[in-house]
């Protein structure tokens, strides 16, 4: 069939369909990282409980079963509304390269499928099968959900590297599915996310008992919902920081203009500062601290080596700056002070094997929760915001991408209003699951593990 | 058959899996908003919740299956849909989230108002859900969605007679399969009393249900006539088909066999969705966009279908042991921890 184009949208609709697309993958996007990394934590948990008798660590399983159970619910139903979006706010995107980036969604409904499948035996089946099957069948959970996380965020690779298929007068031809994803960003995006997801996790639960600590709930219980989560999320961050600056070189080699509105760069040349905070302001960055030399030798490991500006990019196809530039740096000094605070409790365990004694360390991993959110969204920010004004780099604009039926502001209106019912009612019901009796997962609460 | 056939089969067989296991969990939800009040529903509602419970989410894929096999593999056809009735599909996508997160927080709730609170959005879902579904699928059938980036009528292609009958057809449908599975889950549950009050609605839902399904062919008369050649036609075998597995699901429920019950109920319903696929083959869109026409580029066809068939060896045991699994009575009562 021919290709398939209509008149454009408004751009008050493009701004809402944006809008609207920014708000539900922003949301599940957190969801998403809970379901990557929580099952891991909680299988381990649980294997520990199995093999040591320890009772802290069984309750900690099936306190974090429960909670799972409420996420991965509320991030299968914002993930599904995500592939409903794909096609009601960017029909033009999916009539011409749908095929293209379809095969990784295929695969991801099946990891999905095999997650879903063996989250309910994990959750429903804790006192129906023997200890140990039913421990196994929370691995395919584990490995589904980092597959998922992969076969996404592939699909996500190809749109800023987008290859695999040949134009022939607007009309996609000669697709190769493989090459499209397994395209030169695919393993630094995916492994970026993956790493993400459990810092993300992590540190979001370790925040959890620190509250607990806090108030004065010092036993074993809370010390390994604090220090397991923490330990996994701080031993994944330096790995993460140096995944990160190997996505940055990949920028400055294939996709230059993102590079360039994350540093703010102007000019075209060698002998490159990197910009620490500041504005970019009339069309040049403005209070920011320069570390002369920094970005070429970050890039090219010599002074000499020359770093694309936004000269070379056509005044139409440049990204906003300043929403590029300000995410990446709270990403990175968010990613720093996480690394920071990991070592801060590596050196106090390696000389008296124990948490620090001062309440800073507890505020600041009950911080550490929400800091790491913030990276996530801000390194997301990031890599969509600087791909604009292109939905596929330097193939579909995002404005031919948009439905051109009129009002799609009307259907934003309707879902920013679910997502603040779903965000106030999800925070209350896990706060309300923190000082409950649990039981087996799912099959009511029970007398087994008080408060 | 083609590559791009057997993908057409494995959607549709999808598609109708998600009616067969969705639709029942949106049946449950359904018969929980019409459980009646919060003491004398509650052991219904238990019932329903322990039945859906495991699998839902996992049926719920299906869903997500069908969406990514159209997008991938018939691309400009999702797209047409998508983007003119994006209106209905934004009411599932916001029915699907409320259901879903409804059904997960009324089961970490224990205060009353609470529980009547998600589940009054869990049963509200239930039935809007499956009727916007129910528009949609009336609207590509009564051919009121060209081909082309919202080509077609944002309103009247899924407000018109077709739609609103295909609607309330789905409604039907699903608390009609809910119904007729919640009776064997009563019964092996070990409460007769309770198989007794579903098989009573099942037999007059089966019984509105075929009112909607008969008055609707007279609809799609009216209303979409080269649907009606198509059912009337080539598809007739399955409208008979349908008609005599509802017939037989209806003395299968009266006689009280509930396995036999289940099986022709499923069967009736399916013969619908397949009916309309024979009637309407091998077009998918007007004016006349054909399959051969839609289909992707062949790699990505095949590099597809070699996806489903080994993402198929992984999924289709695992399904089956999951309804197995939860199909079995549970353990005896001594590992029963339930203290609500």
């Amino acid at each position: 069939m021919g290709v398939l184009a209509a008149d454009a949208a408004t751009p008050a609709d493009l701004v809402a369909a944006r809008t609207q697309m920014g708000v539900s993958l922003g949301w599940h996007i957190i969801l998403a990282c809970f379901g990557v990394g929580m099952p891991a934590l909680t299988v381990f948990a649980h294997w520990r409980g199995i093999r040591t008798g320890d009772e802290a660590y069984q309750r900690i399983a099936h306190r974090w079963a429960k909670a799972m159970g409420v996420l991965f619910a509320v991030g299968a139903v914002s993930g599904t509304i995500l592939s409903f979006e794909m096609g009601l706010l960017w029909p033009g995107l999916m009539a011409t390269y749908g095929q293209v980036l379809g095969l990784p969604f295929a695969l991801e409904g099946f990891a999905f499928f095999v997650e879903a499948i063996f989250l309910g035996i994990y959750l429903y089946a804790w006192d129906r099968l023997p200890p140990r099957v039913h421990l196994l069948t929370g691995l395919p959970v584990c490995i589904a959900g980092i597959a998922s996380a992969f076969f996404v965020v592939s699909a996500n690779a190809w749109m800023n590297q987008p290859r695999g298929f040949d134009l022939a007068d607007g009309k996609v031809t000669g697709v190769r599915p493989w090459a499209a994803m397994f395209n030169p960003a695919t393993p630094w995006q995916t492994v970026h996310m993956i790493l993400a997801a459990f810092m993300v996790a992590g540190f979001g639960i370790a925040a959890v008992y620190a509250a607990g600590m806090l108030r004065g709930r010092r036993d074993r219980y809370h010390r390994i919902g604090l220090l397991l989560p923490f330990t996994v999320a701080a031993v994944v961050t330096p790995f993460q920081i140096a995944v990160g600056d190997g996505l940055a070189r990949l920028l400055a080699d294939r996709q230059p203009a993102k590079l360039a509105a994350i540093e703010g760069l102007n000019e075209t040349g060698s002998h490159v500062p990197l910009s620490v905070g500041g504005l970019y302001l009339d069309g040049e960055m403005r209070y920011a601290l320069r570390i002369p030399d920094a970005l070429s030798l970050l890039v090219g490991y010599r002074p000499g080596t020359v770093v694309q500006g936004l000269d070379r990019v056509p005044v139409a196809d440049r990204p906003p700056v300043n929403a590029v530039h300000l995410s990446f740096q709270l990403m990175v000094a968010i990613g720093f002070a996480l690394l920071l605070l990991g070592c801060w409790l590596a050196v106090v365990w390696w000389r008296r094997r124990d948490l620090p004694r001062t309440r800073w360390f507890l505020w600041l991993t009950v911080l550490s929760g929400p800091a790491a959110v913030l990276a996530l969204e801000t390194g997301w920010i990031t890599t969509e915001v600087g791909r604009q004004p292109w939905i596929v780099w330097q193939h579909q604009r995002t404005a031919d991408a948009v439905n051109p039926a009129p009002g799609l502001w009307a259907g934003l209106i309707v879902v920013l209003a679910v997502y603040v019912v779903l965000t106030v009612a999800t925070v209350y019901v896990l706060l309300r699951l923190r000082g409950r009796r649990v039981s087996a997962p799912q099959e009511g609460w029970g007398q087994e593990y008080p408060p | 058959m083609t590559a791009a056939q057997w993908l057409l089969l494995f959607s549709w067989a999808g598609l109708t899996l998600y009616a067969l296991f969705g639709g029942a969990d949106f049946g449950g939800g359904f018969w929980d908003a019409l459980a009646g009040g919060a003491r004398r529903g509650r052991a219904q509602r238990e019932l329903i919740e322990h039945s859906i419970g495991p699998v839902w989410e996992a049926n719920h894929v299906w869903l997500i299956f069908v969406l990514v096999m159209f997008w991938t593999c018939f691309p400009g056809v999702f797209a047409s849909v998508c983007s003119t009735l994006y209106i209905p599909l934004t009411l599932v996508a916001i029915g699907i989230i409320a259901r879903g997160a409804a059904f997960a927080f009324r089961k970490a709730s224990t205060e009353l108002w609470q529980q009547r609170l998600f589940g009054g959005a869990f049963a509200l879902s239930s039935v809007l859900t499956p009727f916007f579904l129910g528009t949609i699928a009336g609207g590509v059938a009564s051919g009121r969605v060209p081909y082309g980036l919202a080509a077609g009528g944002i309103v009247t292609s899924w407000w018109n007679a077709t739609s609103l009958m295909a609607g309330a057809l789905a409604v039907g449908a699903t608390a009609y399969l809910a119904a007729v599975y919640l009776t064997a889950d009563a019964r092996r549950g070990g409460d007769p009393g309770l198989a007794d009050v579903f098989r009573r609605r099942g037999l007059w839902t089966a019984a509105v249900t075929g009112v909607v399904a008969i008055l609707g062919i007279f609809v799609v008369r009216v209303d979409a006539p080269s649907l009606y050649t198509g059912l009337t036609g080539r598809a007739l075998p399955l409208v008979v088909v349908s008609g005599v597995a509802g017939l037989a699901s209806m003395v299968a429920l009266a006689f009280r066999r509930y396995a036999l019950a289940r099986v022709t109920a499923a069967l009736a319903v399916a013969a619908v969705l397949w009916g309309w696929a024979v009637a309407q083959y091998p077009v998918m869109l007007p004016p006349g966009v054909t399959v051969p026409e839609a289909a992707a580029d062949p790699a990505v066809l095949h590099a597809t279908l070699g996806t489903v068939i080994a993402g198929m060896v992984l999924l289709v045991p695992s399904l089956l042991w999951l309804y197995v699994l939860f199909q079995r009575p549970a353990p005896g009562p001594s590992s029963k921890t339930t203290d609500r």
